[in-house]
């Protein structure tokens, strides 16, 4: 394939396999199956496109071929138990049936598919860092060698992961359905709780040297659009959607030339994608006048404010310190009241601030280099050096992620020399 | 498909619960098997005499060992049991959420091995 063609099919392969397997795995109620009839027709389309020239509409030629491999894969199937197979037999009928359908009302079906594909794949049933996998797998379309890569597992070690969940899936009879209106609320959070995830992991890797890692926030965004635009107006999602939008707006001036991350305070504001921050702070704005907000909501309107204040001085920390209070009354969380304390020793005063972090420590609940590193630059702000120095020590001492403990270091070798002491 | 309820209950949580609750938990049981059974989706269903009352047997060598127990190893302890025929795994869910132990105790959802699948 000459390479503009190359990279157009490479490009659907990409946007369309996430669709057209939804579509399949409704039909023939089988992962496996479905996914094992897609391949077989793009490799089918990488064999006849450069020849033929490519259809006019891609996604219908592909869906065809996959649909008829699946029916030739079920004829053949001999293996499978006489009840297990007439329901694929019923299957394919159903399959043949649609044929006749309209192009239109195709397409409407696989958006609802996709919506239960991602249902199932977060199901609650299944392990999280197995919802993770399959969610990448089949709606990202990420092939299992780059989940591997993503999260640091062996391929083999994700091959399993994936394996059993699809066993799971079949056996235990998980659905591909949308949930009923009482299950919805929980089902949604358990969505957005996998986005979340994949984005937080790319924001902010866990592991290795990179400290951001933009392939797994921008399919974490991607996912978000996705349920988005699957669940239009739903407030918690256009809130996720919003808060990482806003987040993945600061990646360029986040981390320096050297792969060294830097704080917000010293962050050069020119580098911040404006499209980005204008479409985050719209969608939160949306999101919020629909009367009910929720933590995602919530996290975003904090991070619009600091998106779009013209410095960092002159960022609205009394809005930001109401915001995290509501946020901590709805959930409760030891990182959101230091996030918290931080806006107040803005709002009110480094003392302020101080005293609830102490607070904090006080009562040994947060236990990473997050809150000494916050004691730390609290107390060298009131000029208590040798005692930043030390929250220094401590957050060292706690810091795993290697661009972090950089930072800490960097902190720590800049605090100025102890007054002598007195007498 | 089918799915079995295993209800395992906390005797300690139970107690906790407030004497009105406790008093009604018999009437609360008979309610929902009524429920259930009416919905079409009740295949069997009983509960079990405590773990005290329970007899362990197990062969080695062609030797049959009877032991009293097993001793609960944990608060948690299996009470009884239901038998579901539903479309699927969520309807299962549903299903044991309204079972009264699954607010003091916890309930594990199995679907039955289908030997029509082997």
């Amino acid at each position: 394939m000459a390479s503009p063609e190359r990279e157009r099919f490479e490009q659907l392969v990409r946007s369309s396999s996430g669709r057209l397997l939804a579509a399949l795995v409704a039909n023939l109620g089988d992962l496996d199956l479905a996914q094992d009839s897609l391949a077989d027709a793009f490799l089918a389309a990488a064999q006849r496109w450069p020849r033929d020239g490519f259809p006019d509409d891609p996604d219908a030629w592909l869906y065809t071929v996959a649909r008829r491999r699946a029916l030739d894969h079920i004829r053949r199937e001999s293996t499978r138990s006489g009840r297990e197979r007439a329901t694929l037999e019923t299957q394919a009928e159903v399959l043949a049936d649609r044929e006749a359908e309209t192009d239109a009302s195709r397409r409407s079906g696989i958006e609802d598919h996709r919506l239960r594909l991602v249902f199932t794949c977060c199901h609650p049933a299944l392990p999280l860092d197995a919802r993770v996998a399959l969610t990448l797998r089949t709606l990202g379309g990420l092939t299992t060698a780059e989940i591997g890569r993503a999260f640091l597992v062996p391929e083999t070690t994700m091959a399993q992961r994936l394996t059993r969940a699809k066993r799971k899936i079949r056996v235990a009879g998980i659905p591909y359905r949308i949930p009923t209106a009482t299950e919805l609320p929980e089902r949604i959070d358990g969505v957005l709780r996998v986005v979340y995830l994949i984005f937080n992991e790319g924001y902010l890797a866990s592991d290795g040297d990179a400290p951001i890692r933009h392939d797994l926030a921008d399919e974490a965004i991607r996912l978000g659009r996705l349920v988005d635009e699957l669940m239009p107006g739903t407030p918690e999602v256009e809130g996720l959607l919003s808060l990482m939008l806003l987040h993945h707006s600061r990646r360029d001036a986040r981390v320096d030339a050297a792969g060294d991350l830097v704080t917000l305070e010293l962050q050069d504001r020119s580098l911040w994608h404006a499209d980005e921050i204008a479409e985050g702070a719209v969608l939160v704005e949306q999101s919020l006048r629909r009367g009910a907000p929720g933590p995602f909501q919530l996290q975003a309107a904090i991070a619009a404010l600091t998106a779009t204040a013209p410095s960092f001085e002159d960022t609205d920390w009394a809005q930001m310190v109401l915001l995290y209070s509501e946020l901590l009354r709805r959930e409760p969380s030891t990182v959101v009241e230091l996030n918290r304390a931080v806006a107040v020793a803005f709002a009110r005063g480094p003392d302020a601030g101080l005293a609830l972090l102490d607070d904090l420590r006080d009562r040994d609940v947060l236990t990473t280099h997050l809150l000494p590193a916050a004691r730390a630059d609290l107390l060298l702000r009131l000029g208590r050096t040798a005692e930043a120095r030390e929250a220094y020590d401590h957050a060292l001492d706690l810091a795993t992620q290697p661009a972090e403990r950089r930072y800490l270091a960097r902190r720590r070798s800049a605090v100025p020399p102890s007054p002598a002491p007195k007498g | 498909m089918k799915y079995m309820l295993l209800i395992y209950g906390d005797a300690e949580k139970f107690a906790k619960l407030p004497a009105e609750v406790r008093d009604g938990w018999h009437g609360e049981y008979m309610e929902y098997t009524q429920k259930l059974a009416a919905s079409g989706e009740l295949v069997a269903g009983d509960a079990l005499q405590g773990i005290d009352t329970a007899t362990t047997v197990a062969v080695e060598d062609g030797k049959t060992l009877t032991t009293d127990g097993p001793f609960a190893e944990t608060k948690e302890t299996l009470g009884g049991f239901y038998i579901v025929d539903v479309p699927d795994l969520d309807r299962a869910l549903v299903w044991a959420a309204q079972i009264p132990d699954a607010r003091s105790g916890k309930i594990e959802v199995r679907p039955v091995l289908d030997l029509g699948d082997m």
